[in-house]
């Protein structure tokens, strides 16, 4: 029996909401980078989803360019901590708030 | 037996991204992680997409989580003590952000449940070979394949030069002119 | 994957008792070889008074790990400290479903690939799952709680991912003239052509040297080494645990060195030699097993001759030599298959 591809669908958007809330509520930096992560693999399984469900190549084409991105994004952000560390000795976000307002 | 791993690795995967968001050991919370990235990667092979879940295996839980490891090692970052929250902010907003979240879901529930998606045809060949894939990214998507090249290759300089040591005291030192940078 | 014959389960089980029946078969045989091989090349006898030849050593040595004392650090992460062993067989084992061990049979109406996966990612699928291995040398040396882990894991998985680089470009080479990921596809080519380690020979010596660094076999074994780090990553970890790093060590030696025989030395194929079916693919069998033990015994053989590599030269070697080789002789091999020669 086929799977229906709305429950696809399903779990990326819980694995998406999953992500977002631990991305807007986590003090620790490191914690927030892991749930930006898990929010761009939800994207990725929507896209292959629908990719599936429409017969076209477009959506694994796309997931191929946010896995590029993605590796890029995740060195680039990951030397910054490494570079506020540094400076601050804490990537506690309540006590990295310079620019706060 | 399509259903059987569907349920399996969806179940896995939606809890262990809990796990990710609330764990408050940061090195538990990123081999939660790995095993997220890996459950999705079974998806996308049941979706038809054998290639894409290969290459998330490959970069994502090969590279990418290695990376975060190290940094969360070399910079060793503890977990949050008991008496500390490990979320910022007052209750209300984190209330206000989860429950944000859950409105969230609970419309694209809807938006899928109103809609009416049509049926899937079973899988062709076209949609799973490498060469369809590969013919689309070297003719009709050469030029963002180059940019994404290009991209990385920015990252990998970038990343570099933002992490290394500062030079010690400014251009006026000479006590160590091939000091190794560790 | 819906190219190929939708697997029937009862193949994929036999093929699978078969490939790993052959790797648990060859890790106790390792450590006799390893032991004898080691005494040979050092004048010495080696084990010799168990049985005739020693042979009953591995047999002692199994007995001793089953019952020595299991000694767990009281203030070690336990979660980590205990899944480090497993996570440390897991790459070994999952990477063989991808090697051919024959060639396509047809038996009980149905026509059989030899390999337990027949999937069209192939080689990549082997890589991906080797670089899974980077994880059990983090968490063994993080949930030690003790600074040579420590220091004996981040040296040895960082050595992992630099020398993965070489290694992937290596094999990347020697699948562009076959136009495939799929390994019986490379077996196939090299029967008709001629071995790749002939035309791709830099791509063959920098897929030797990264296989030894990815399994940290001297000379690339510092962050093991006895005499530098206790024991490096594996300090803390005593009978069955430890038998489970060198059981993972042993298995990913005989994964690496299947796909390099497959890749470079035509698999299970014998160079003039076209058999079908049953007989084909026992002496297949054989000769993937024979060129395997070859390639274990110049693992053996280099363990014992070179000496180690210091950690910056390991460093240096690998991305400032390996690589800049690894990437040109991808170009070559891209270069002379446009050009037709390949």
């Amino acid at each position: 029996m086929s799977v229906p591809i709305h429950w696809y669908l399903l779990l990326a958007a819980a694995m998406f909401c999953i992500g977002a809330a631990g991305a807007l509520t986590r003090r620790n930096g490191i914690s927030i980078f892991l749930s930006i992560e898990l929010m761009l693999n939800a994207a990725n399984l929507t896209l292959v989803a629908y990719s599936r469900l429409l017969d076209v190549r477009t959506g694994q084409l796309v997931v191929f360019f946010v896995l590029a991105v993605a590796a890029a994004e995740a060195a680039v952000g990951l030397a910054l901590f490494i570079a506020v560390f540094r400076q601050r000795h804490t990537i506690d976000l309540n006590r990295i708030n310079l620019m706060r307002w | 037996m399509e259903m059987l791993i569907f349920l399996l690795f969806a179940a896995l995967a939606l809890g262990s991204s809990l796990v990710v968001v609330l764990h408050r050991n940061p090195i538990y919370a990123t081999i939660s992680l790995v095993l997220t990235l890996f459950c999705v990667a079974v998806l996308f092979v049941l979706l038809g997409a054998p290639f894409l879940g290969v290459l998330q295996v490959l970069i994502y839980t090969g590279a990418i989580v290695v990376l975060f490891l190290f940094v969360i090692m070399l910079l060793n970052i503890q977990k949050q003590g008991r008496d500390e929250s490990a979320f910022a902010g007052q209750g209300l907003q984190a209330a206000g952000a989860i429950g944000g979240a859950i409105v969230f879901f609970l419309l694209v529930g809807l938006a899928l449940w109103r809609s009416g998606l049509p049926e899937l045809h079973p899988l062709t060949a076209d949609l799973v070979a490498l060469k369809g894939l590969s013919r689309d990214l070297f003719a009709e998507y050469l030029l963002p394949f180059e940019i994404v090249g290009l991209l990385l290759l920015v990252a990998v300089i970038g990343a570099t030069v933002v992490a290394r040591k500062p030079p010690e005291d400014g251009p006026a030192t000479k006590t160590n002119p091939e000091g190794a940078e560790l | 994957m819906e190219t190929m014959a939708s697997p029937v389960l009862i193949d994929v089980a036999v093929k699978l008792a078969v490939m790993l029946g052959f790797v648990l078969t060859v890790v106790p045989v390792m450590v006799w070889v390893e032991r004898r091989g080691s005494a040979l090349i050092q004048d010495r006898p080696g084990p010799n008074r168990l049985g005739p030849f020693g042979l009953i050593q591995p047999l002692a040595d199994a007995v001793k790990f089953l019952f020595k004392e299991d000694v767990t650090p009281s203030a070690a992460d336990k979660p980590l400290y205990l899944m480090a062993p497993v996570l440390a067989l897991i790459p070994a084992f999952t990477t063989i479903v991808v090697i051919p061990f024959g060639p396509t049979i047809q038996a009980f109406g149905r026509t059989i690939p030899l390999v337990v996966a027949p999937a069209e990612t192939g080689v990549l699928l082997f890589l991906s799952l080797a670089s899974l291995g980077v994880y059990s040398l983090i968490l063994a040396g993080y949930g030690s709680n003790n600074k040579f882990s420590l220091l004996g894991s981040i040296r040895a998985s960082a050595q992992m991912i630099s020398y993965e680089l070489a290694l992937t470009l290596s094999v990347l080479a020697v699948v562009i003239p076959v136009s495939s990921f799929y390994l019986p596809d490379v077996v196939a080519y090299q029967q008709t052509h001629m071995w790749n380690c002939i035309p791709q020979v830099i791509g063959f010596v920098v897929f030797l040297i990264a296989s030894f660094a990815e399994t940290n076999r001297l000379p690339f074994d510092l962050p093991e080494a006895e005499s530098e780090l206790v024991a490096g990553f594996h300090t803390e970890y005593s009978a069955m645990r430890f038998a489970s790093f060198f059981m993972g060590e042993y298995a990913s030696m005989t994964a690496l060195s299947c796909l390099g025989v497959t890749l470079y030395f035509g698999g299970w194929s014998l160079p003039f030699v076209h058999l079908e079916g049953w007989i084909g693919a026992v002496v297949g069998l054989l000769t993937l097993v024979a060129k395997v033990g070859i390639c274990m015994a110049v693992f053996v053989w280099v363990r014992w001759t070179f000496p180690r590599f210091r950690y910056d030269q390991l460093m240096r070697l690998g991305w400032k030599v390996l690589l800049p080789l690894a990437i040109l002789n991808l170009l070559g091999v891209a270069a002379a298959t446009l050009a037709g020669w390949l």
